[in-house]
């Protein structure tokens, strides 16, 4: 659709005076500010690797998925991620829940996220219902072929239980449970 | 004619017998409703079509409306009839506004009792329903979901704790019920009782307990069990056979027909990446009315099958190898055209009743070029047991009126290749016939979804002559006889024609890709007759409405969503 006449403005250029045109001043501003800058330091330079750095606590980082109170998977299954992701990567594969699992009726058979493909914008973490995906302050992620950054289940859970145990990233995602109904019925 | 207004917009109904919601939907207005089914019958129970109605007084002509709102699927409308909706303020005020009666719009402006008693209404159906949608798997397609959107509130006043009666997987080998979902529509109920006739579900308890359940020992098992899935407004009863498997946002819908039976249901085709992952019925009063059978809505799980034939084959040194299309292609052309011309009488090619009736023609076109004296046969028609007609009483008898027949022909398109055959050589003999004469050559283009059913279908007495070329889709008898193997593609891998037994001519879109070394058997018949260019079915159709008179009706470039019917010369 065009754009109606009535809602363009047209701005002219600012035009130049004579001492803009010498850039001169302008040139001895931020010549200052460079010279400042050698002599009272604003930002302190960290010695990475030997040195390394803590990041926010909202950094996004490497995905992890997150376990309940009984360790099993958080997940359950809803494919709410894998919509919301802009580069499709996350793959699940839905399944029944364990006949064990009172309180459950879906979990996730498989969860892949391809950690090559994603774009760490966070969106998984803010679609997800039930607080299962996160994101972490893991920042340096290396691997040595495309199939090893590809994460599955037992991958995203490691990652959760070695970022709750350092202690660098604690649960932080509090949305709520699926709704009332699913929560097993009180006094079971 | 009888006018009905519908927030102020006049329509006419004819001599129509319509009930407030269909008498709106002429209008072009959708008025909400769980429990209404065109199909079944009407217990306004969901309460969520809830209107405002008022009738012109024949003697005086004044307008009165009545003072409450009364449900608009147990409402028949007639002339002078006014229906005023909960969305008479989003109504087309091209339309001149009705005197409505001073005490009417005493009580606020048209519409707010009824926009009230919706959300209320809803309101009413959420204080036990779950809300667990991230894993239901209706969620996207529920209407519990849209009509909360479009008309409810958004928060719940409800402070006490849920009822969650438990889930019942237990209703059927196919079918499982989350009890806490459900929302007492009752439509499952009713279509037991009104199309199956079998009657297994009911409704247990009272009041806010009630619960859809069957009687002990009686699970949920006739052939048109499925339906009830397609019925439930919400994700109380699911199907089994797709129970999580995928979130319906993913599925992308097209039109098809159903291949496992002669009644030729209207589907809809639900796939993804190239997966059929279910089907449902699609609404055709000419084909099959409402529903479709358990036998073709879980029939598709052939053409997701691994034991397909996925390239063709070459028979070197009595054993079959994998060979490409562009070397096969000209051997095979090679080949049978040596047979046609050292004896043509001798040759046959064999149309199976699976194909459409562009692929019938085409390949009868490439046979007859060889030689008229090429002979063209129908194959094997599956027929199991009887016709099946719906509803049944408690016995297991049919009762009449019929409302839904699965045919005991198991392929869809008899009449439209013997149509074919019968243009080209004016009689259709069986496969039976000519298999146990002393041939040299048969092309046999199958596309038997089933392979047991076509090995049961085959003569006895059957000889493969030297030369076969068999074009199916699973390995077979006549596979295992063949010098050259085909691959065919199932009727979710193209688009095309089916005739009913009824001589319903409908066209159905392709819904997925075949594997990826198949070539449908448009292609493969362009290849054979040489010609180039894209494949098309619907070119090929009116091509083929032009050459066979029978098929005249077909010459419009889109065929009416219901298809057309056409009486074909019986063979």
């Amino acid at each position: 659709m065009p754009i109606p006449e009535s809602d363009v403005k047209w701005v002219e250029e600012a035009r130049l005076g004579f001492w803009e045109q010498l850039y001169v001043p302008a040139m001895i501003d931020g010549l200052k500010t460079t010279i400042g800058h050698i002599f009272s330091p604003q930002v302190k330079t960290e010695q990475y690797p030997e040195q390394e750095p803590k990041m926010p606590a909202n950094y996004r980082g490497v995905h992890r998925l997150n376990r309940d109170e009984k360790d099993r998977v958080k997940c359950v299954a809803c494919y709410m991620c894998a919509t919301a992701c802009p580069a499709h990567c996350i793959d699940i594969v839905a399944a029944p829940a364990p006949a064990e699992w009172a309180d459950r009726e879906k979990y996730p058979e498989t969860f892949v996220i391809d950690e090559l493909r994603c774009i760490y914008c966070g969106m998984c973490e803010e679609a997800c219902p039930v607080d299962a995906i996160e994101l972490t302050t893991l920042y340096d992620l290396t691997g040595l072929s495309r199939e090893q950054m590809v994460f599955d289940k037992e991958k995203l859970l490691s990652v959760f239980d070695q970022t709750t145990k350092a202690g660098t990233d604690p649960v932080r995602t509090r949305a709520g449970r699926l709704s009332v109904a699913s929560e097993a019925p009180p006094g079971q | 004619m009888p006018t009905v207004y519908v927030n102020d917009k006049p329509v006419e109904i004819g001599n129509r017998k319509l009930n407030c919601v269909q008498a709106a939907e002429l209008a072009g207005q959708f008025i909400p409703h769980y429990c209404w089914h065109e199909a079944l019958s009407v217990v306004a129970s969901c309460r969520m079509c809830l209107v405002e109605v008022g009738d012109v007084n024949p003697k005086d002509g004044v307008l009165t409306m009545q003072p409450k709102v009364v449900p608009g699927c147990q409402t028949p409308v007639r002339d002078g009839t006014h229906i005023v909706t909960g969305e008479y303020d989003k109504r087309d005020t091209s339309f001149p506004a009705r005197p409505y009666d001073a005490n009417y719009l005493k009580g606020g402006a048209p519409g707010t009792r009824a926009k009230k008693s919706q959300a209320d209404t809803l309101e009413g159906l959420l204080i036990n329903h779950p809300l667990d949608c991230p894993v239901c798997d209706k969620a996207g397609e529920c209407k519990l979901q849209d009509f909360s959107f479009k008309y409810g509130r958004s928060e719940s006043r409800m402070v006490d704790v849920k009822n969650t009666p438990p889930n019942k997987p237990h209703l059927s080998s196919k079918i499982t019920l989350f009890t806490d979902r459900c929302i007492m529509c009752t439509r499952c109920v009713r279509f037991t009782r009104e199309i199956s006739g079998t009657a297994e579900l009911m409704v247990n308890g009272r009041g806010h307990h009630e619960e859809i359940d069957t009687f002990p020992g009686r699970p949920l098992e006739n052939k048109l069990a499925g339906n009830v899935v397609d019925l439930c407004p919400v994700g109380a009863l699911g199907s089994k056979d797709f129970l999580y498997k995928q979130r319906v946002w993913y599925l992308k819908e097209s039109n098809g027909v159903c291949s496992r039976c002669s009644t030729g249901c209207s589907t809809f085709v639900d796939t993804n990446k190239d997966i059929v992952y279910r089907l449902r019925a699609r609404p055709n009063p000419e084909a099959q009315g409402h529903f479709m059978c358990d036998e073709g809505r879980y029939g598709y799980h052939f053409a997701n099958s691994a034991e397909r034939i996925q390239r063709p084959q070459v028979k070197a040194d009595g054993v079959l190898k994998p060979a490409a299309w562009n070397v096969v292609t000209p051997q095979l052309k090679k080949t049978f055209t040596d047979a046609a011309s050292a004896s043509a009488k001798t040759v046959v090619g064999v149309l199976s009743p699976f194909l459409t009736v562009e692929e019938a023609f085409l390949y009868a076109t490439y046979f007859k070029s060889l030689s008229a004296d090429v002979r063209l046969a129908i194959g094997p028609v599956p027929v199991v047991g009887h016709d099946d007609t719906y509803p049944k009483d408690v016995k297991g008898n049919p009762v009449e009126p019929v409302k839904f027949v699965i045919r005991a022909e198991k392929c869809p398109n008899r009449r439209g290749v013997e149509a074919v055959i019968k243009h080209f050589q004016g009689s259709v003999p069986a496969f039976a016939d000519v298999a146990t004469e002393s041939l040299t050559a048969l092309w046999f283009v199958g596309g038997y979804p089933d392979k047991d059913q076509l090995a049961a279908s085959l003569p006895a007495n059957w000889k493969a002559p030297a030369l076969v070329v068999a074009q199916d889709l699973f390995a077979g008898p006549i596979t295992a006889a063949a010098s050259f193997v085909l691959p065919a593609t199932s009727n979710f891998e193209k688009a095309g024609t089916f005739v009913n037994h009824a001589g319903l001519a409908q066209t159905f879109d392709r819904a997925v890709r075949p594997p990826t070394e198949v070539r449908t058997e448009l292609q493969v018949a362009f290849d054979l007759l040489g010609r180039k260019g894209l494949v098309q079915a619907a070119a090929i159709r009116a091509e083929l409405a032009a050459a066979i008179p029978a098929f005249a009706h077909l010459a419009t470039k889109e065929l009416p969503a219901n298809g057309v019917r056409f009486e074909l010369a019986t063979v």
